[in-house]
């Protein structure tokens, strides 16, 4: 089979799964310091499954795509280190400031700009700006079919990849013909480790930086001005006592939270 | 986050002098950095890949090797058609060290390793315990491609240990159901069979680690008519070649990360390795020493878990309104399991320091002459390397005992059930004084430096080293205990008694024991005060009581005595 140019998509995000006390600052912004920055827990996935596809179909490169401030480059270092080729890294303060329609815009101008590639692996959600819009914008814009949910690949033949995905109460399989974007489960196999001799080879290694102009983007698209999104408030909801109900262990409390649950179609 | 970056205590042993040296010694004019992108170019650049590799060992160590190791507690391995088959988490841990490509770590890089001395490999060695101390075994064994690249031809070490840098496994055949500590005892028959102009084996092997690996080492009597050591040579058997079968694997208390095997050789097909004759006395020598700086990693891996888990129970156990470790009893036990691990730690690193030194100066050896400096430098710390290793070994899996004992006796009931880690770490922490020489071999072996004065110039020779003024009352405490230890010695060897000096050679080794990992413990606690300094002072209180402790032992003792204790 011939070999393949794959293109994996992540992102840094703080690692929400730790906040702990002091990661609000007073004025309700985000703790930055206090928040490490990760690499976004599902794109790790889809970052396996490109991983994955290299091993099927060896000559195959992986390229990972990230964009953020200067030290998301560690996005892509880390890919690097578990076995990607290569990467680009898209930084410029006109890409600052972007949802999911401007970062979708920038991501494909990039993706473009690099070459076709015959597979693209994105993650389902980022834990950040958890929206799930990302993968499949940059599919729309680059007018490439699209998987989402993506568990698992179960075959790879010339020109066509059959996986499987989740969908609620259970699985589907599809096939689809390349090229194409993937977006990855997080209920997908967990990514390989750090390779010592890739880490000890790659430590120094320059990620090229993308600029706007570099991937011949429209800076109107881009960033805040290319973003119809627009953040006015963001408040902290916590919830009330009254909406949380107090039951005993008695029988009888069990007995008619469960009968409550069964008529209301939370459970049964 | 990271178990290797949130122990200082491993790094700070990494830190020393030595380190640089040993990096030149280890890469030799860094010629491999023109061949090999993953080859350091400076010193600088070699400490810091130590510290990368240290740091990916610790991340699988916590989060993959750790989560895995109570299924493979619960599981084991099994054994179906001959063949030993791994509990499906050993499994999943072994794939994802050989991703990571952890195989071979000291092996060099022509063969595929990443030519890291057997410090770095200790120190993996101890995160990798403190997860599973069975799984630790499986990739410990990786050093048996030492002993093959020492000995073995050119074309062996490229046929082997190029597989074993690609992730294959090893193992060392030598126990037989009558040949254990006594290993001059060795039956499996080895035949040249002139025809197929290859060796034969024949035979069992008993309690064999990892038993179904892909190379092993062997030894085997290839002298017919010979009854002792110098009948054994080695070979190596390749799996792909057919002709051994696991015969069971062993039902056992605890290290269920590693199957345990008896092997059937039936005309198993193998090659020599090194010269005839030479297998015991001085193959499996060096290869047993490789392998007792393995347990002795393995058991600070298991004192470090035994430290984790005391601190955490103590931590949140609340009784009589606060929480246990408020209690004199109880943080004194936790002091104590910190105490004996740091000392295991500094004779670790430093007997692996002293290995490395003398294993690259041999290496050098092998593409030229070494100069006279070289030469005295190597035999000089391939004797001090020969010393400590029985005391690394013997003490650190002593103290790792009792510190799982101690561990769970602070967990209470609940430590007594198998819902806590401390339970596993007991049943682990055993084997660790029994297997490559029981404690009591080990002073069968430390004993020689005893009565030839090794530990006691050694210490001495640290005692001179200048430390900071606030240490000078530690070091005459030493010195103290360094008298008590010689004029113990003595005493004992003036009975030119051989049974006598059996019957005390455990209390001298133990006394030259704390002697020795006390003054290093001083040594890195004066680096790092606010790391180690308590930690040295509850150690070196303990040791004083024990060298005390032995010492009016052997002052009211006398050879008339002996008889009390036989039967
Ligand atoms: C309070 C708040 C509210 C917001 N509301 C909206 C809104 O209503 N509409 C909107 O469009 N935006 C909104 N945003 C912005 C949005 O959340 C993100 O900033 C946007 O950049 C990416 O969306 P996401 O994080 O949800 O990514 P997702 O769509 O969840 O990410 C899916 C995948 O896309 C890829 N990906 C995403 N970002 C990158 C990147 N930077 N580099 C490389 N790959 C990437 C990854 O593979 C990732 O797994 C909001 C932001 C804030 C702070
Ligand atoms: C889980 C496990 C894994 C093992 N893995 C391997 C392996 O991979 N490869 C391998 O070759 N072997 C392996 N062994 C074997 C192990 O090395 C031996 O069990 C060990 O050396 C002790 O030998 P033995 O069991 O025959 O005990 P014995 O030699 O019978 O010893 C019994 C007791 O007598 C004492 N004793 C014996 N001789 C003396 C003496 N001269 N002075 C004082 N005391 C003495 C011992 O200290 C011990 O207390 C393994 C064993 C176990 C249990």
């Amino acid at each position: 089979m011939k070999s393949l140019k794959i293109a994996v998509l992540a992102k840094q995000v703080p690692d929400t799964r730790n906040v702990g006390k002091d990661a609000m600052n007073e004025d309700g912004t985000i703790n930055r310091a206090a928040l490490p920055a990760i690499f976004n827990p599902e794109d790790m996935n889809a970052l396996e499954q490109a991983l994955r596809l290299k091993d099927m179909c060896p000559g195959s490169t992986v390229t990972v795509f990230t964009m953020g401030p200067e030290r998301a480059k560690e996005i892509v270092l880390e890919g690097m280190f578990r076995g990607a080729d290569t990467g680009y890294l898209l930084t410029d303060r006109l890409f600052a400031g972007a949802d999911t329609l401007a970062t979708s815009y920038a991501l494909s101008s990039a993706l473009r700009k690099a070459g076709s590639f015959d597979i693209i692996v994105g993650g389902r959600q980022a834990i950040d700006g958890d929206t799930a819009q990302v993968g499949p914008q940059v599919a729309q814009k680059l007018g490439l079919p699209q998987v989402t949910y993506v568990e698992e690949i179960l075959a790879l033949e010339e020109g066509k990849i059959t996986l499987r995905r989740a969908i609620t109460g259970g699985v589907e399989t599809v096939e689809a013909p390349l090229p194409v974007l993937l977006t990855v489960n997080g209920t997908a196999a967990a990514c390989r480790p750090r390779n010592a001799k890739l880490v000890m080879a790659r430590k120094k290694a320059e990620v090229t930086a993308w600029s706007v102009a570099d991937v011949d983007a429209d800076p109107a698209q881009c960033g805040l001005s290319g973003s119809p999104t627009k953040v006015k408030k963001v408040d902290s909801i916590s919830f009330q006592a009254k909406e949380s109900k107090r039951c005993t262990s008695s029988d009888e409390d069990i007995r008619s939270l469960v009968e409550e649950l069964i008529t209301n179609h939370t459970i049964g | 986050m990271n178990w290797y970056k949130d122990t200082p205590e491993i790094k700070l042993r990494l830190e020393n002098p030595l380190m640089k040296h040993i990096v030149e010694l280890k890469e030799h004019g860094f010629a491999d950095a023109l061949k090999y992108d993953y080859a350091p170019v400076d010193v600088e650049d070699a400490l810091d890949n130590y510290d990368r590799v240290l740091e990916i060992v610790g991340d699988i160590s916590e989060n993959v090797i750790a989560p895995n190791s109570e299924g493979v507690d619960r599981t084991g391995p099994s054994c179906s058609g001959g063949r030993a088959h791994y509990a499906p988490g050993t499994a999943e841990n072994l794939e994802i060290c050989r991703q990571a490509g952890l195989t071979a770590i000291e092996m060099p890089r022509r063969y595929g390793g990443l030519n890291m001395p057997s410090t770095i490999f200790c120190a993996a060695s101890e995160l990798i315990s403190r997860a599973d101390a069975g799984f630790q075994n499986l990739l410990g064994l990786q050093s048996c491609a030492c002993t093959l690249y020492e000995f073995g031809t050119d074309d062996q070490r490229d046929r082997f240990i190029t597989r074993v840098c690609n992730g294959e496994t090893m193992s060392m055949d030598l126990t037989e159901p009558d040949a254990g500590s006594d290993l001059q005892s060795v039956a499996l028959k080895a035949t040249f069979d002139e025809a197929a102009n290859c060796w034969r084996l024949n035979g069992v092997k008993r309690f064999i680690t990892n038993g179904d690996s892909d190379i092993h080492l062997v030894l085997a009597r290839s002298e017919e008519g010979t009854t002792d050591g110098r009948g054994l040579s080695m070979f190596i058997y390749d799996k792909r070649e057919g002709g051994v079968t696991v015969r069971r694997i062993e039902d056992k208390m605890g290290i269920h990360g590693s199957p345990t095997c008896e092997l059937v050789y039936n005309n198993a097909k193998a090659e020599l390795c090194g010269d005839r004759r030479l297998g015991l006395i001085k193959y499996v020598m060096s290869l047993m020493n490789a392998a007792r700086l393995g347990i002795a990693a393995q058991s600070v891996g298991i004192s470090s878990a035994a430290l984790q888990e005391a601190l955490s129970y103590a931590a949140d156990r609340k009784q009589f309104g606060k929480t246990i470790d408020n209690f004199p009893a109880v943080y004194e036990m936790i002091a104590m399991i910190k105490a004996k691990l740091e000392a295991s730690r500094s004779l670790l690193y430093e007997t692996a320091n002293f290995v490395d030194i003398y294993k690259s100066l041999e290496d050098i050896a092998r593409e030229r002459t070494l100069t006279p400096e070289e030469r005295q430098e190597c035999k000089r710390y391939s004797r001090l390397a020969d010393a400590l290793t029985p005391l690394a070994k013997g003490m650190s899996s002593e103290f790792a005992n009792q510190n799982a004992y101690d561990c769970i006796q602070i967990h209470g009931g609940s430590g007594f059930m198998r819902d806590y880690l401390c339970e596993r770490l007991y049943r682990d922490a055993r084997i660790t004084s029994i297997y490559e020489g029981t404690t009591q071999l080990q002073v069968v072996a430390a004993i020689r430096y005893v009565t030839n004065e090794t530990y006691a110039s050694m210490v001495e020779e640290m005692l001179s080293e200048a430390l900071p003024a606030e240490f000078a009352s530690r070091q005459e405490r030493l010195r103290e205990m360094l008298a008590k230890f010689r004029a113990a010695t003595e005493a004992v060897t003036a009975v030119k008694d051989q049974d006598w000096l059996d019957f005390q050679a455990r209390r001298l080794v133990e006394m030259a024991a704390h002697c020795v990992m006390g003054a290093l413990l001083l040594r890195d606690a004066a680096k790092a005060p606010e790391l180690l300094l308590k930690s040295a002072d509850v150690y070196l209180a303990y040791a004083a009581a024990q060298v005390e402790g032995h010492s009016s032992f052997i002052k009211s003792s006398d050879p008339a005595m002996l008889s009390n204790y036989q039967a």
